[in-house]
């Protein structure tokens, strides 16, 4: 299927699929008060530093880490894989695959345009964040306002890569939802959802800064909430192995794709 | 238009019989059986035709239909869709074509049918006074109405087929697959359906394919059928020559003034049903005027008439020399009619 033709009806695939996430605003709402661990966290952290800060965080910035980690968790998230592996196992992934656009754009539409419910979740939670913490809190370099933008770009595709990638296990695999519960422990351990990634063990954190989860979650708050904004070569530098998690996944996307597409020609339809 | 020629489609199935020790073992070893879905299938339809695919579950003809649709790639053949071959699944192809599952849908389930028209507007790149005239024209003939702005969950099985016909028709498509279309649907639905289906056909030219478990469907569509069975081709040929050749009898209804015994019936043919007014023989073609003639003769006759046997018996007799043939030879695997002497064109 061509690019030209998947990218001329994009426009059209972003407002279906905004109709339908309105349609689906109660289910939204329901995951969004399930995404609620970050404020939780946040009291825990924030009673924790009342007696001094842990590493660079004192109480201020425990809330600004964690109303920040909230906010990017709404902008990235996605469960795309869940749909993938409900139409492959049931075979309704025909009908997408008789539409000349490739499956993967038209998830990936459906993907973006449920972003205005969740900036519409996100935008009063900021609103609080900016009165609770102030705003110097958070980052005041416009340059580091750039970077994050391109971090949460980054951490929304290798969200929805990791979604794809693991939807299309159901191709070879009974059901990829457990694949997608393992993903998560890590994620929620190792991605600065729940701990700052610089309060890991020394060996710990170094380990965390080659793997996928942190670039998800942890370095968009860490820029935001200003971690980098005297090192702007460090930034770069995490900047830099993000993007390259994006080709990665983006490389085993198209490879899975590929592969599965063959099995489901193969076996199912 | 349509070009097969030694189609074959096999599976790898993963076996194991019931029970917690044969799941334990299978952990380790899997059994795994070749199935030929489609074994050796050949033919050509011709642009515009409009052909019946017939044959009991599990025959092959869904998996030849979703090879034809580029949905399954065949395990060796070859297959030419208007000069496409339909695996490589190219936009030019895909924009000649469209496959109605009856039991899938494509509509989208929370939003009204009318996004889902919009929506293929788009991904098919239809202009729009071409799409607002199709709408026009599928809106009338399917008798759309308000349907097209309810919730595709709020609509009845025959509204959202019809409205899943609808959206697959949104961009004209040359070839036309459909998989059981009229599933479910009731008797007054199905009779909207397959006049939808012909007025398609004849306006705009379009091959159809069809496969349905309702008789009546490829009777009234189909002037050609295809019987495929155990994956090969049992039958091609009219629908008529293919009764003629299974059931060569005629059904004659008698309707009686006054009782009359079964015994005294025995004599004009083979009795399949009698009643207190009514009875129903089978006799051969050849023997129909002769047996009239004697019928309204002899016994108290108030109405009389000569009809084919229901399709569904036919076919029903037709998978069954089937069944039979495949157990008797199963390593040569003839088709049905070849059981019954039949041949294929």
């Amino acid at each position: 299927m061509s690019l030209r033709a998947s990218v001329r009806a994009f426009p059209t695939l972003l407002r279906v699929g905004f109709a339908d996430a309105v349609a689906y605003r109660a289910e939204m709402l329901v995951w969004v008060l399930a995404t609620t661990m970050p404020l939780v966290q946040l009291a825990l952290w924030t009673a924790v530093a009342a007696d001094g800060p842990v590493g660079r965080y004192g109480q201020r910035e425990f809330t600004a880490y964690f109303l920040a980690t909230f906010i990017v968790r709404q902008i990235t998230g996605s469960w795309i894989f869940y749909e993938i592996s409900f139409e492959v196992r049931n075979g309704t992934l025909s009908m997408r695959l008789l539409r000349p656009v490739h499956p993967l754009l038209a998830y990936a539409a459906e993907g973006v345009a449920a972003m205005p419910m969740r900036f519409a979740v996100s935008i009063p939670v900021a609103i609080v964040a900016f009165v609770a913490v102030g705003r110097s809190a958070m980052t005041r370099d416009p340059v580091t306002w750039c970077l994050w933008t391109a971090s949460i770009a980054g951490a929304w595709l290798i969200t929805l890569l990791v979604n794809l990638i693991i939807g299309c296990m159901s191709f070879f695999v009974e059901s990829s939802t457990k694949l997608m519960d393992a993903w998560l422990v890590f994620y929620f351990v190792l991605s600065g959802y729940l701990i700052p990634v610089d309060l890991f063990p020394r060996g710990l954190h170094a380990l965390v800064e080659w793997l996928p989860f942190r670039y998800q979650i942890g370095l968009s708050v860490e820029l935001v909430t200003g971690a980098y904004d005297h090192d702007r070569g460090r930034a770069l530098a995490l900047l830099a192995r993000q993007w390259g998690w994006v080709l990665v996944a983006l490389a085993a996307t198209g490879a899975v794709w590929r592969r599965g597409l063959r099995q489901f020609a193969a076996y199912g339809g | 238009m349509i070009v097969v020629r030694d189609l074959r489609k096999h599976y790898r199935v993963h076996e194991r019989p019931p029970g917690v020790a044969a799941a334990f073992r299978s952990l380790f070893r899997r059994a795994y059986k070749d199935v030929a879905a489609v074994d050796g299938i050949s033919f050509a339809i011709a642009s515009g035709e409009r052909v019946g695919f017939l044959g009991p579950n599990g025959a092959g003809k869904t998996t030849t239909l979703k090879v034809l649709a580029g949905l399954l790639h065949p395990t060796s053949g070859e297959v030419d869709v208007d000069g496409h071959d339909p695996r490589r699944r190219e936009d030019a192809f895909l924009k000649k074509i469209m496959l109605v599952l009856g039991q899938k849908q494509q509509l989208l389930w929370d939003l009204p049918p009318s996004e889902t028209f919009e929506l293929n507007r788009a991904v098919y790149d239809v202009p729009r006074a071409q799409f607002a005239e199709t709408m026009g024209e599928l809106s009338e003939l399917l008798e759309l109405g308000d349907l097209v702005k309810k919730p595709a969950r709020t609509l009845s099985l025959g509204e959202r087929m019809k409205c899943e016909l609808a959206a697959a028709l949104v961009h004209r498509p040359k070839v036309l697959f459909l998989d059981e279309p009229t599933i479910g649907l009731d008797v007054s639905m199905q009779a909207t359906v397959r006049d939808f289906v012909e007025r398609y056909n004849q306006r705009y030219g379009a091959t159809l394919i069809l496969t349905s478990h309702y008789m009546e469907d490829v009777a009234r569509l189909c002037p050609r059928v295809i019987v495929i069975d155990h994956g090969k081709l049992a039958y091609d040929g009219t629908l008529e020559e293919l009764v003629a050749r299974i059931r060569p009898d005629k059904r004659i209804v008698l309707r009686f003034a006054r009782p009359v015994d079964a015994s005294d019936l025995a004599a004009f043919g083979r009795v399949v049903r009698h009643g207190a007014g009514e009875s129903v023989l089978d006799v051969h073609k050849e023997d129909v005027n002769r047996v009239v003639g004697q019928a309204l003769a002899q016994l108290p006759v108030s109405d009389l008439t000569v009809e084919n046997p229901p399709l569904e018996e036919v076919m029903s007799e037709l998978f069954a020399r089937g069944r039979t043939a495949a157990a008797r030879t199963e390593s040569r695997s003839p088709g049905p009619l070849e059981a019954a002497e039949g041949s294929t064109r």
